[in-house]
């Protein structure tokens, strides 16, 4: 080889193969991360599509601002404010990290473990938050994984009293409805109400509410409680390398805190896969 | 690297500007639906691209400021992001499925209903005259 190799070729050669160059100028570590995160993103994407075809494939779909209407300390209709501000919490939780990476990149142990601090309360906050909008849809609407009492008029009609006459409550195609349940010797019984029909070929006729689209709940408990469970997962990783960080191991490793760069990728991609998630569940 | 101030400038700009699509994106949605001025209600046409538009800007925003994308090399930011494209024809072809399947619920519903209305069989006169005979 040395006999026909011309003195820049054996460079090139060293250059290329001889070890150590970083594929992209980014570290081992750093693109790993970018490559799980683009696996990650299509497992998201996949759930989401699943959502919009679903919800497609049915005939009628609850309305979020219906759904999500609730918050705490107040009994009144509050439509998306309590998601708005779980968004805001992701934000300000991204925001944090930034600022973490910055004093990681100056160098500044304390700078890092302060603002990691505050990362990691805005992720237990969002999920104190998840906990509750959880609760409030289980307990308090009887929604689970196969039953989904939240459900939209098909046609415009007036709902009927207990002896079948007709009530001063009406309702257009379109409006939400929730059948309310009570717990009844460890069963929920539903009240399904019946109503006479008013528009549209069957109208005359009288019917009851039944349940809305089943795959709602288990749609939004899969999808929401996978991203809860990636921000959980966030939260135990960034309280770890808070630790590692405080206790100066990676100041001792001089290479900038890398550490914190990958961690805040994945807070941030946690952060970017709920805007997707905000939009399918609680804005469309 | 960035100084401690171009830092600061970074995150409250990112700060502002996510919190206030965010806003916005609400915004439409409670005015869209009817929540704020009682009985007017926005075309989902015009909500829709709206929102979808603004939460992909957040989405870009996001990948690159706050984690960077803007500062690495092209081939790594390319390695990334175009194979998510991948997803454009998942989208276009899971959401025909979904409209083809909501089609056939119609036409299911449809023929249930054209049974109802259909008049009843006067008599059990179904099996042949015959059959009688070899009982």
């Amino acid at each position: 080889m040395a006999s026909v190799d011309t003195h820049v070729g054996h460079d090139v050669q060293q250059e290329n193969w001889g070890g150590g160059a970083e594929p992209f100028k980014a570290s081992y570590g750093k693109l790993m991360m970018w490559y799980f995160l683009v696996s990650d993103a299509f497992t998201f994407a996949g759930f989401l599509i699943a959502y919009g075809t679903l919800r497609f494939s049915s005939m009628s779909w609850p309305l979020p601002d219906f759904v999500f209407a609730k918050i705490p300390f107040y009994s009144g209709e509050a439509p998306l404010i309590f998601v708005t501000f779980m968004t805001f919490v992701l934000i300000i939780s991204s925001v944090t990290m930034v600022r973490a990476v910055q004093e990681g990149h100056h160098g500044n142990k304390k700078g890092v473990v302060f603002w990691m601090l505050l990362t990691i309360l805005g992720g237990l906050t969002f999920l104190g938050c998840q906990a509750w909008e959880w609760t409030t849809l289980i307990k308090g609407e009887n929604v689970s994984v196969t039953r989904n009492p939240f459900g939209r008029h098909t046609e415009d009609g007036v709902y009927l009293d207990a002896s079948g006459n007709e009530t001063a409550e009406t309702f257009k195609v379109g409006d939400s409805y929730l059948i309310h349940g009570h717990e009844h010797n460890g069963q929920v019984e539903f009240d399904f109400k019946k109503y006479k029909v008013t528009s549209g070929p069957d109208a005359g006729k009288v019917a009851q509410l039944e349940f809305g689209p089943k795959a709602f709940g288990a749609l939004f408990f899969f999808i929401t409680g996978f991203h809860g469970f990636h921000v959980f997962s966030g939260v135990v990783f960034l309280f770890v390398i808070m630790l590692n960080a405080a206790s100066g191991l990676y100041h001792r490793r001089g290479n900038h805190y890398e550490m914190i760069e990958k961690i805040g990728l994945y807070w941030h991609f946690v952060d970017l896969v709920w805007v997707f998630v905000f939009l399918v569940f609680y804005l469309l | 690297m960035l100084s401690h101030e171009e830092g600061i400038r970074v995150v409250t700009r990112g700060l502002i500007l996510l919190g206030i699509i965010t806003l916005v994106e609400v915004a439409i949605a409670l005015v869209g639906n009817g929540h704020v001025i009682h009985g007017l209600h926005l075309p989902k046409w015009v909500m829709y691209p709206v929102m979808i538009g603004f939460s992909l800007y957040k989405a870009y925003f996001i990948v690159y400021e706050f984690m960077h994308m803007k500062y690495e090399v092209p081939g790594l930011a390319k390695s990334v992001l175009l194979p998510t494209l991948l997803l454009v024809w998942g989208i276009i072809a899971f959401f025909q499925e979904g409209g083809s399947w909501r089609h056939r619920r119609e036409q299911i519903n449809e023929k249930n209903k054209e049974n109802m209305a259909a008049p009843k069989p006067t008599g059990f006169n179904v099996t042949p005259a015959d059959t009688k005979s070899f009982m």
